[in-house]
């Protein structure tokens, strides 16, 4: 067989940056940072080594999640133009070498965590890798429009898993970590979905604003940012963090519910393509858990 | 005016086989510094 030959009966291997991409890079960025945060937010020091272990294995968790997420959906992806030219829907990979690769990063990254760092944190983890890639992805994601607020659990899981890597132990504070995310996501990915609504419907994935309207999302959207404020500033309240947390706590979930309010009142319909409220919180979103969970390591080491 | 050519798959491949090759290569490489640095922490702590 001639080598022409040979390549035509054996599509070209994917690219080293293909299995990157399937990490979803841009998402774990915020996936490293909340868990770095959880990390240097807790009230005990860790060694450099072991934290940048813990850090490292959440980062490959979600990577890996991430992989088993995609290798799942190829289908979905390719009929939605924002996913459509990832490597599995655009046909750069085979279907198999991302699920291979999505088990081997996850169960590399909890041994590693168990091995190195801890077993209670380790097994977190792999709680975090079951929740996105079973319940969220197969189960929740294409069955009910809750898929979000549920799913929303995994993403809650980083700086949680990053204190409990420090201190060893589940107390409050990591929970008030989970809960702040949580109950984040919702209005981040509905306010995400009003503008890609399209998208979504033509996949057949039952997002909030496909199967309950625009008005009724909007209204949801306004009831978990009105959440998001006692939420965020139970910290404060209950004397974890300090004045620098709960000042910026007010802050910026003060602007999260102004922008809200403003998507909430929003009459802006299914053909408007200007969706400038929508489109202004779902930017606010992502800033504004930065900022937060940036304010909450200050606090720990400005105010202590 | 000569037309773009097409590069020879074969080529391609082994590009694309040298890359992950270097990529598999450097991760190897990263996970035997961190276990080093993690053996000496966790005896050492």
């Amino acid at each position: 067989m001639t080598a022409s030959a040979a390549s035509a009966a054996h599509p070209l291997p994917a690219d080293w940056r293909d299995f990157f991409a399937l990490t979803k890079p841009r998402v774990m960025s915020l996936v490293i940072f909340t868990g770095l945060c959880g990390l240097l937010a807790a009230p005990v020091s860790i060694d450099p080594v072991i934290g940048f272990t813990a850090i490292l294995c959440i980062a490959l968790g979600a990577g890996g999640s991430a992989a088993l997420n995609q290798w799942w959906e190829a289908d979905l992806d390719a009929m939605m133009k924002r996913t459509a030219s990832r490597p599995l829907p655009a046909g750069r990979m085979e279907r198999t070498s991302a699920r291979d690769f999505g088990v081997g990063l996850s169960a590399a990254s909890v041994m590693i965590m168990g091995v190195a760092v801890g077993w209670l944190a380790a097994a977190i983890l792999a709680l975090s890798i079951v929740y996105y890639s079973v319940v969220y992805t197969v189960w929740l994601k294409p069955r009910t429009p809750q898929n979000i607020v549920i799913g929303g659990g995994a993403g809650a899981f980083p700086p949680m898993i990053g204190w409990i890597a420090a201190t060893g132990e589940v107390t409050l504070m990591p929970v008030l970590l989970f809960a702040i995310i949580f109950f984040w996501t919702p209005p981040h990915f509905w306010a995400l979905a009003l503008f890609v609504e399209t998208d979504y419907a033509k996949a057949g994935i039952p997002m909030m604003p496909v199967v309950a309207g625009h008005q009724s999302t909007r209204r949801q959207i306004l009831v978990y940012a009105v959440l998001m404020l006692p939420i965020s500033l139970a910290p404060f309240w209950l004397a974890v963090a300090g004045w620098l947390y709960g000042a910026s706590a007010l802050l910026l979930s003060g602007v999260f519910l102004l922008l809200a309010l403003r998507v909430a009142v929003f009459r802006g319909g299914a053909g408007d393509m200007d969706m400038r409220p929508e489109k202004r919180l779902f930017a606010y979103s992502v800033l504004y858990l930065f900022a937060l969970f940036a304010a909450l390591v200050a606090d720990r080491y400005l105010v202590g | 005016m000569t037309l773009p050519s097409t590069p020879d798959p074969e080529q391609e491949r082994k590009r694309i086989q040298r890359g992950r090759n270097i990529a598999v290569g450097l991760l190897l490489l990263g996970l035997v510094v961190l276990f080093y640095f993690i053996t000496i922490a966790r005896v050492g702590g």
